[in-house]
């Protein structure tokens, strides 16, 4: 498969690769255009295009307070409950701009799962944490949920380690674990698109790794945007790489690209250690 | 002589709080010893069996279950009207309404505790009553209808004020993991947050139930003086704070029988609030363990 490659601040090299770039935005899962988001007078996004491909990894890195997490969360509309929330561009998923009017937003968070920074499971049991999406749907058949529990377990690598007691709280499980439950209870949804925010940010090196391996296989299926402060970990597990700064987007390549030859000095700064 | 000066000042801090402790168990005490006379007089076993509370009368009965149910019908009417109102306002303000809303609307419901209770108690008498009787014929004019619905809203603020603290204490993570499944505003509070801030809520409860048991303005004007074991909320009731009242604006005479019975009346009131209270300091300690 021939990977195009989207350089979106960079002018020049876009109207070279004009016949391949086209090509790229068609065949992109995500597409954001030129997008700006403020919170109430701060403006946290200034302007970003990029275009996520199917079944790839992409991770963004960057600085805290880089724009990074409030752009992640832009793809299932998780900003809509913050105060003073305004934003302007299109997203598209599949080709839709997800903030048209009509948009059903509880119907895009089926399509768009999230997993987020610090595990949090329901203080439910193990198996209601996993059902809870299906449930919510008015989803009744007990054999279905069953089949979908147990498949979202086993994809999230944690059917063998709970599968005896199902019914045990979920906040009794490790933090590893209880992330990993996290993630199946998206996976039951049956998502095409994962958000990750900082999923490993709380957790043991043995447990992020068995996120990250989780993560790699979850690719064949999936679209996986994470955000990660660990550079390690983007250049471990993504095969796209964008870097953020102040709210905008400073070079976005494939990973190796990014970590061996980055284009822009801020770019190679932050990922040499030099600043942020 | 500054060193000095500190220990005069930590020696009085430190008996401020012992009068307070010594005050509450002087109160006990007095309690205790006077229902200990009075249930050398009267067996244990009537006073929780008989069905008739008469000791003002020449034919003397001691039973307090017609003072209990007396209390018991007006607190379960009050708590029927206070927890789905209270809960109601109370996950409207903690996930619906702005935050500015939220902030002028809570001290407001506050408000409602800090009325005087007489002042609902004669609103109970003049104003509900009267009311009620256009759609229930028979209703008496002092009944535990009336008092019990006061007496809710009296307490509203207690099961709204301390069930959206609660609601409002849950942890945003588990809000936007329901949200981020794609469930509705109304789903992941019913779901996700009641669930979660259920012993809060309880806590709120159990408080206001505490309240209403203890309550004694509104039932004394608006239920009646009237001992009487029935659970029909039309007919005049008495509860044990009425009847505490009563008896000590009588004449009854200091030292006798009569007189002791207010502390046996008393010491069952304080058994049930103290139990209850007890019970809400667990649930509540159980609970910050939870989330901290």
């Amino acid at each position: 498969m021939e990977i195009t490659m989207t350089k979106v601040k960079d002018k020049k090299s876009i109207d070279l690769d004009k016949v391949e770039q086209q090509s790229s935005t068609d065949g992109a899962k995500i597409a954001i255009k030129d997008v700006k988001v403020w919170y109430g007078d701060f403006m946290a996004i200034k302007g970003i295009d990029m275009n996520i491909k199917p079944n790839t990894v992409t991770a963004f890195i960057g600085p805290s307070g880089c724009g990074k997490s409030t752009f992640l969360r832009l793809f299932n509309r998780m900003n809509d409950y913050v105060d003073g929330f305004k934003m302007e561009g299109k997203i598209k998923l599949n080709g839709t701009n997800i903030y048209k009017k009509k948009v059903n937003v509880e119907e895009l968070r089926k399509e768009v799962g999230m997993v987020f920074q610090k595990p949090n499971p329901f203080p439910k049991s193990i198996f209601e944490n996993v059902a809870y999406g299906l449930k919510i749907q008015g989803i009744k058949d007990k054999k279905f949920i069953n089949e979908r529990v147990e498949k979202a377990l086993k994809q999230a690598d944690l059917w063998d380690e709970v599968k005896d007691n199902l019914k045990k709280s979920a906040l009794a499980l490790s933090g590893g674990q209880q992330q990993r439950l996290c993630i199946a209870r998206t996976l039951a949804v049956e998502p095409s698109i994962i958000l990750m925010d900082e999923p490993t940010s709380a957790l043991d090196p043995i447990s992020t790794a068995k996120i990250e391996d989780l993560i790699f296989e979850l690719k064949e299926k999936y679209t996986i945007v994470i955000v990660t402060h660990n550079m390690q970990q983007a250049s471990r597990i993504s095969d796209y790489t964008a870097f953020f700064y102040l709210g905008e987007l400073i070079e976005f390549d494939k990973t190796k690209t990014i970590f061996t030859n980055p284009e822009k000095q801020q770019t190679e700064n932050y990922i040499t250690g030099r600043f942020g | 002589m500054r060193k000095i000066k500190e220990l005069v000042i930590e020696k009085s801090l430190l008996s401020s709080a012992l009068v307070t402790i010594a005050v509450t168990f002087g109160i006990i005490s007095v309690l205790a010893i006077e229902a200990f006379r009075f249930f050398s007089e009267v067996s244990i076993f009537d006073f929780f069996t008989d069905t008739q509370w008469t000791p003002l009368f020449t034919d003397k009965h001691y039973g307090i279950l017609p003072l209990l149910s007396g209390t018991l019908l007006t607190s379960f009417i009050a708590i029927s009207v206070a927890l789905p109102v209270g809960l109601t306002i109370s996950i409207y303000l903690s996930e619906y309404a702005p935050r500015s809303f939220r902030k002028t609307i809570k001290p407001l419901l506050e408000l409602l505790a800090a009325v005087p209770t007489v002042v609902y108690g004669f609103f109970a008498l003049i104003v509900v009553t009267p009311f009620l009787q256009q759609f229930i014929p028979g209703l008496s004019g002092f009944n535990s209808l009336s008092a019990g619905i006061v007496m809710g809203i009296m307490i509203i603020p207690f099961v709204s004020s301390i069930s959206e603290d609660a609601l409002h204490a849950v942890p945003k993570d588990l809000k936007e993991a329901s949200y981020g499944m794609g469930a509705t505003k109304l789903q992941t509070a019913f779901k996700v947050v009641v669930p979660a801030a259920s012993s809060g809520i309880i806590v709120s409860i159990i408080l206001a139930i505490s309240r209403a048991i203890g309550e004694t303005m509104i039932v004394a004007i608006a239920a009646g003086q009237q001992p009487r074991l029935t659970l029909d909320p039309t007919v005049p009731v008495e509860t044990i704070t009425a009847f505490i009242v009563q008896v000590s604006l009588g004449d009854v005479q200091h030292g006798s029988i009569e007189y002791r019975t207010i502390f046996a009346a008393g010491i069952t009131l304080f058994v049930f609030t103290f139990l209850l209270n007890t019970l809400s300091y667990r649930i509540r300690k159980k609970y910050q363990e939870k989330y901290e």
